[in-house]
């Protein structure tokens, strides 16, 4: 009877704590649209449990998966506008373009595009990760872990964003092994499980005893689980796929970005912005350290995690030398937001050339 | 008792019956399938094929959609008409939007009347070129086509995708795989303010009507038929055979190589790597459901477009898999292969005798 009384007390509380949060809503309904299938358990996945905590915070959302970037993401945002929809998450490059033209359309309407670089209105705000960060964490975990001194990059496209992770990571692990190579196979695609099961073995087979990704599925850490090797897991806790290869891995936390974005267009405080938030906002979030790293690095992998998000540390501080020798960050600064959201050349320490 | 007979002849109310019962048993399947899904079948039946085209915005996407299917469907007929199969309309489009997205991009920041012309034709001939290479290897290596022309649509996304990384991304892009947006003199008119249905839709309209009288009217028509009839007696008739595979392949790809056009310089305006959601592949149904008849393969886009839009609709409004558009276009032609059946054989009821 004790019992069942502290229960129903705690469920009406949190029933009128739901009401409350349901009336602050004033209705805002949030859509996302998704480049994947929900079920990709990476990038796609992620943007939708990003969308559960907007639904959780009490508002409701639609979505849409599986939105190819040719002509039919402009229908597929158009008729979202059109249904009620007070703010709009494009959550692909190739929304880019479209998510400008059907904003202009819908001035009351917001729009937030996931890692572009164009706010053509006033209604349209971008946000991205630094997932660069993450690759420092990494990085450090590679570089301590590898045994060949060679470390496999399954990389998708040659963009900034790209290069910024593989630079990342390969200085992170030059700093705990000076020794090491960065080999790079560019699968040219975000998510093709075949394709990066391919690359994941062409690497393995030139020696790499550590794979890192920057593509979504999960065929990779399964690859690297087959040959006997370590990965990362990308966008989401990929542990359950590969528990013997999957180290750790780097999360795509959007879901506290998201409630936040939704909140202020209820409230009405909703603003043009464009968000890059990293550790220490949360939104790169590093899954738990696998029991096969040895305990010093674990603990030193810790550190650095709280000191990324601390702003401590950075992970492009200088000295950092090109392929070539060439300065390109001096001793004791750090690379402006600008150098970095433009980085086109690989650090010393990369193998190969960027495909032109 | 029912006993299953073959038929004299292919029967041919059947023919034209069978699509329209293809139909019927697709809707009937998808509501069963919304059914054990959880969802109210005829809400769900509503949402995916009546909401989406209730407007006029709605109805002019429809026409948008259905426009490349069956500009596609048409040059396919010409090839499936004569034996000749062409599985690589989506190459074709591909590689003719690559030609003319290259002209295209030579005018940039250029204006003038003569531009658009350009554009279109070099999107024609692109999709001409890329059709020629399994046409002239079927005629004088005697290779299999439909082997060739499928393997060169995987061959042309990888042109597309070196070409939209590399030496034509935008420079001011940042590096991300897209070109520079073309010229307004370089794109297809609209044909309503504030509708994204563009002038392309003539071009299938004049594809279509330009079938019907090669179909039916000319002695190229009469040959192709008899070949798809029977190679041994086209043969035999002296006709001559690599001639009109050439010129069916060219027809079919100048027609791929136009819808190509229509989306880059239409609802795109520029190139990159996702031009097309397969319209080549999806064309294969549309022009089987038609009949490879001009006119039934009008109505058979039409239906097909509606199952990309009524899975959006399906998915905004019901949460409802938007996956179930292809699931969809898999069930008509899976039905529409299972009634041919009854071409050529005919279900007798026969009652008992006493």
């Amino acid at each position: 009877m004790h019992k069942f009384l502290i229960r129903s007390f705690v469920s009406s509380l949190v029933l009128i704590f739901t009401l409350t949060v349901a009336a602050v809503a004033k209705d805002v309904k949030a859509a996302f649209v998704y480049i994947g299938p929900t079920g990709d358990h990476g990038w796609t996945y992620q943007h939708d449990v990003g969308r559960k905590a907007v639904e959780a915070a009490g508002f409701k959302t639609t979505y849409v998966e599986g939105v190819p970037e040719s002509a039919d993401a402009e229908r597929v945002l158009r008729q979202l506008a059109n249904s009620g929809h007070d703010v709009i998450f494009t959550t692909s490059f190739g929304y880019m373009n479209p998510t400008n033209k059907v904003a202009k359309e819908f001035p009351n309407v917001k729009f937030e595009h996931a890692t572009g670089y164009k706010r053509e209105h006033p209604n349209v705000s971008t946000y991205a990760a630094r997932f660069y960060e993450g690759r420092t964490i990494l990085g450090t975990i590679a570089g301590t872990m590898t045994k060949s001194n060679v470390i496999g990059y399954v990389a998708s496209f040659p963009i900034p964003e790209v290069i910024r992770g593989i630079n990342s990571f390969t200085l992170a692990a030059q700093k705990v092994n000076p020794n090491i190579k960065t080999k790079i196979v560019w699968a040219f695609t975000w998510y093709d499980p075949g394709k990066e099961a391919e690359a994941a073995k062409a690497l393995i087979d030139q020696g790499a005893d550590v794979i890192a990704q920057h593509t979504d599925s999960t065929a990779i850490v399964q690859m690297a689980e087959k040959a006997g090797v370590y990965a990362f897991g990308q966008a989401s806790d990929m542990d359950k796929f590969a528990p013997k290869a999957v180290l750790t891995s780097v999360e795509n936390n959007w879901g506290p970005y998201y409630v936040d974005r939704v909140k202020a267009v209820a409230n009405g405080t909703w603003n043009q912005k464009d968000t890059w938030h990293g550790i220490g906002d949360g939104m790169v979030v590093i899954s738990d350290l696998d029991s096969q790293m040895p305990a010093d690095l674990r603990s030193k992998v810790k550190k650095l995690q709280a000191d990324l998000a601390s702003g401590k540390v950075h992970s492009f501080t200088g000295p950092i030398y090109d392929q070539k020798g060439n300065l390109m960050v001096a001793e004791g600064k750090t690379a402006d937001d600008g150098m970095l959201a433009g980085m086109m050349t690989y650090v010393k320490g990369v193998e190969g050339d960027i495909p032109k | 008792m029912i006993k299953i007979v073959k038929r004299d002849q292919p029967s041919r109310a059947i023919f034209f019956f069978t699509p329209v019962l293809a139909i019927f048993l697709t809707l009937v399947a998808g509501g069963l399938i919304f059914f054990i899904l959880g969802f109210k079948p005829f809400e769900a039946l509503k949402f995916f094929f009546i909401i989406p085209i209730a407007d006029k915005y709605g109805f002019s996407e429809l026409l948008l959609k259905a426009t490349p299917l069956c500009l596609i469907a048409i040059g396919l007929s010409f090839c499936f008409k004569s034996n000749n199969w062409n599985i690589g309309a989506e190459g074709q489009l591909t590689f003719g939007a690559i030609v003319s997205g290259g002209v295209a991009l030579l005018f940039y920041e250029q204006e003038g009347f003569y531009i658009l012309p350009i554009v279109i034709l070099a999107g024609a001939i692109g999709g001409m070129l890329y059709a020629s290479i399994p046409a002239i290897l079927k005629t004088y290596f005697n290779t299999n086509e439909i082997l060739v022309s499928l393997m060169l649509v995987y061959v042309s996304k990888l042109i597309l995708d070196y070409l939209v990384v590399g030496p034509w991304s935008n420079p001011e892009g940042f590096n991300f795989p897209e070109t520079r947006q073309f010229s307004d003199s370089a794109k297809l008119p609209l044909l309503f303010e504030g509708l994204r249905i563009h002038a392309g839709i003539f071009l299938a309209l004049a594809a279509v009507v330009i079938s019907w009288f090669v179909f039916y009217k000319t002695y190229l028509g009469f040959q192709m038929k008899v070949a798809g009839f029977s190679l041994k007696t086209a043969k035999y008739a002296g006709y001559k055979g690599k001639k009109m595979i050439i010129l069916v392949f060219l027809i079919s790809g100048a027609c791929a190589g136009l819808a190509g056009v229509g989306e880059i310089t239409g609802p795109i305006g520029q190139l990159h790597r996702e031009i097309s959601p397969d319209y080549g592949f999806t064309a294969i149904i549309v022009a089987f459901l038609g009949r490879l008849h001009p006119v039934g393969i009008i109505f058979a886009s039409l239906v097909v477009a509606i199952t990309y839009l009524g899975a959006e609709t399906a998915q905004i409004f019901m949460q409802i898999p938007k996956y179930t558009g292809q699931v969809f276009q898999g069930m008509i032609l899976f039905f529409l292969l299972a009634s041919d059946y009854l071409l050529f054989f005919k279900i007798k009821f026969i009652g008992s005798k006493k």
